[in-house]
């Protein structure tokens, strides 16, 4: 469970100051597929960086699991970020250099306890989930916007976190592309009961979400939960 | 881990073809000029035939007179002050005296050769380790009646006789037919103590013998029982030296005289002051010049790995985002630049070891046989290590620094 209290952003350069997130109050319980949508700079993608820890409010409390994570030094943070949360973003950050596998890989490089052989085969599971298993020695050029954001959510899932946090999955991925991308997100959530918080522009993609939270200026502007709408799907 | 971090350095240094070959390029030839001055160093100070034990030899190359204020008179001793005072000391295990090497002319069917000729007791022949071909050295027999046998270099041997046996047969050396009793491997002109193509026994030059006076075109050649009697040594070389001052026969004359190491009296000659022979200088001014001379590519290389670094800082966020810590990722990158570094020292190793060759082919140094050994090997590595140490830290650490959230949007701080 994520809980956001009271949050404010605000960036500061020498001569201007600007608010991107004002007294942000949000919890997202366990389970849950929320999405959040609102305009370009309405402070969507900040909020989604502070819940991912990668990011730190300029004031207010975030909580994971019930812990606050104000206290917690760096390699603390990272701890947390490798074992609850997967982040999926909407240009996908896949490592160039690296082969499909070596990008699904890299979470479980950083949990000493996994040995090579198991990190192969978690990581072609995850690759199998997403639909990529013929693929694992191609590299990300070589692949579709589509695909790579496959790989990419293959790469979220592969540490099996509670969190998975997707900014845009669906952004840069043409209609057809864009539903694979969402049904496998979807899937991720009732199946494996992961919890997933999505930005998106799109208001159908939006819309088979559990719940949404719309954002203005930095403010939450409303909060609605879609259930009737998510159990169709 | 590990192999991953490695894999990619390889990955990058493909794909960026251009700053691979500027950046191995700077290391290796860095690297290089540090090789071969290093193997130079090592060719002239370290143990090597005919002077193995180094650390049990001593020599004294000269003396210096200082008569009164301004005025010294300073070069090779006498063969009787050596026979008089060094002789004579207790603490050695054995003391040679030994000419420096004069230049004499031979005629192979009317062709001349120019040879370097050096006037040597039996001592001589026990304290060094040469390498003999054929023969052996003269005997204390041979020294005592002055007999005229000579010990040659292959180099001499080969202008001589080619490839025949030179044992029992002679050659002519400023008129003077010499009986050639032995063969060694040709030694440096850097080790100007051991060097000639002719080595004689020293009583063919007995002329010299009585002489007077301090000053002459004598060496003396120290050999330790162990390494650990050298200060012992030393101390009794430097109360004789004081007796022999007192017996000057020009008042308020003083007396310098040491028996030193190889590098002690190549520091001497230049950086010496009164009885500090001014090694520690030497090693200051070198160690500086080193780093001098690393400093230039270390800063390249700083620049060019912090351009190298921001352009990957969407990787950086990636593994920030993953679970990655600054030190992690420090860790990461300072690898992949002790691998790049190790990559270029390989390089420099082999472009090292062409110069050397070259060097050697050249005749540049007389009898030069520069090589890359084991200790040039591990001074080497090391160097590479602390170049790949240098110029990875700063960068690693400024990237580090960078907010997982500032790596993923393009790392601007």
């Amino acid at each position: 469970m994520i809980t956001l209290s009271n949050i404010e952003k605000v960036y500061q350069t020498k001569t201007i100051e600007t608010v991107a997130l004002q007294n942000v109050n949000l919890t997202v319980p366990k389970g849950e597929f929320l999405s959040i949508m609102g305009p370009s700079g309405c402070g969507k993608s900040t909020l989604l960086n502070i819940m991912g820890l990668l990011d730190i409010p300029s004031s207010g409390i975030v909580t994971i699991d019930g812990q606050p994570i104000e206290t917690y030094k760096d390699k603390e943070l990272a701890h947390i970020r490798n074992q609850k949360i997967g982040f999926v973003f909407q240009s996908y950050h896949l490592v160039n250099d690296l082969s499909v596998m070596d990008n699904v890989e890299l979470p479980l490089l950083y949990r000493s306890s996994i040995s090579g052989s198991e990190r192969t085969k978690r990581a072609k599971a995850a690759l199998e989930k997403v639909g990529l298993s013929a693929r694992t020695q191609h590299y990300p050029n070589q692949l579709s916007g589509g695909q790579r954001q496959r790989v990419a959510i293959a790469r979220a899932l592969v540490g099996q976190p509670e969190i998975i946090l997707a900014d845009e999955p669906t952004g840069n991925l043409d209609s057809v592309m864009g539903e694979e991308v969402m049904n496998i997100l979807l899937d991720l959530n009732r199946l494996d009961g992961t919890t997933i918080v999505m930005v998106t522009h799109d208001e159908n993609m939006a819309l088979k979400t559990e719940r949404l939270v719309r954002f203005f200026d930095g403010q939450q502007v409303s909060d609605s939960k879609l259930i009737a709408n998510f159990q169709q799907v | 881990m590990f192999k991953s971090y490695i894999k990619i350095a390889w990955k990058v240094l493909l794909r960026r073809k251009f700053f691979t070959f500027i950046s191995l390029f700077g290391i290796s030839f860095t690297l290089m000029i540090l090789m071969v001055a290093t193997s130079l160093f090592d060719h002239v100070f370290g143990p090597q035939m005919p002077e193995h034990d180094t650390d049990r030899l001593l020599f004294v190359n000269q003396i210096r007179v200082q008569v009164k204020e301004g005025y010294t008179n300073s070069g090779p001793a006498s063969y009787s002050f050596f026979d008089r005072h060094v002789r004579s000391l207790k603490t050695p295990e054995k003391v040679s005296i030994n000419s420096i090497f004069f230049q004499v002319n031979s005629y192979i069917n009317n062709r001349k050769l120019a040879l370097d000729i050096k006037y040597t007791d039996r001592e001589f022949w026990d304290i060094l380790n040469f390498n003999f071909l054929e023969g052996n050295a003269f005997t204390q027999q041979d020294v005592k009646s002055a007999n005229r046998v000579a010990v040659i270099n292959e180099n001499t041997r080969a202008q001589y006789f080619g490839d025949a046996e030179a044992i029992g047969k002679e050659i002519v050396v400023d008129q003077v037919k010499y009986k050639v009793i032995g063969v060694v491997e040709n030694v440096p002109v850097l080790r100007v103590q051991s060097y000639a193509d002719i080595w004689v026994p020293i009583t063919l030059k007995s002329q010299d013998f009585s002489k007077p006076g301090l000053r002459g075109t004598y060496f003396a050649t120290i050999k330790a029982r162990q390494s650990s009697d050298i200060p012992e040594i030393k101390a009794e070389y430097a109360a004789m030296m004081q007796e022999v001052e007192r017996q000057h026969p020009e008042k308020d004359a003083k007396l310098f005289s040491f028996p030193d190491t190889f590098l002690e009296s190549f520091a001497r000659t230049f950086l010496g002051n009164g009885n500090d022979a001014g090694v520690g200088i030497l090693y200051s001014i070198l160690t500086v010049l080193a780093l001098l001379f690393m400093l230039l590519p270390t800063i390249n290389l700083v620049s060019i790995n912090i351009s190298r670094i921001m352009e990957r800082s969407s990787e950086i966020g990636v593994r920030k985002a993953f679970g990655a810590s600054s030190s992690t990722i420090i860790g990461q990158f300072i690898i992949e630049n002790i691998f790049l570094t190790l990559l270029g020292g390989l390089l420099g190793f082999i472009l090292s070891a062409g110069v050397l060759w070259l060097i050697n082919d050249s005749g540049m140094i007389v009898y030069a046989n520069l090589g890359l050994n084991l200790r040039v090997f591990a001074m080497g590595m090391l160097l590479c290590l602390v170049f790949g140490l240098i110029s990875g830290v700063y960068p690693a650490y400024k990237m580090s620094r960078l907010q997982a959230v500032e790596a993923l949007k393009g790392g601007s701080k």
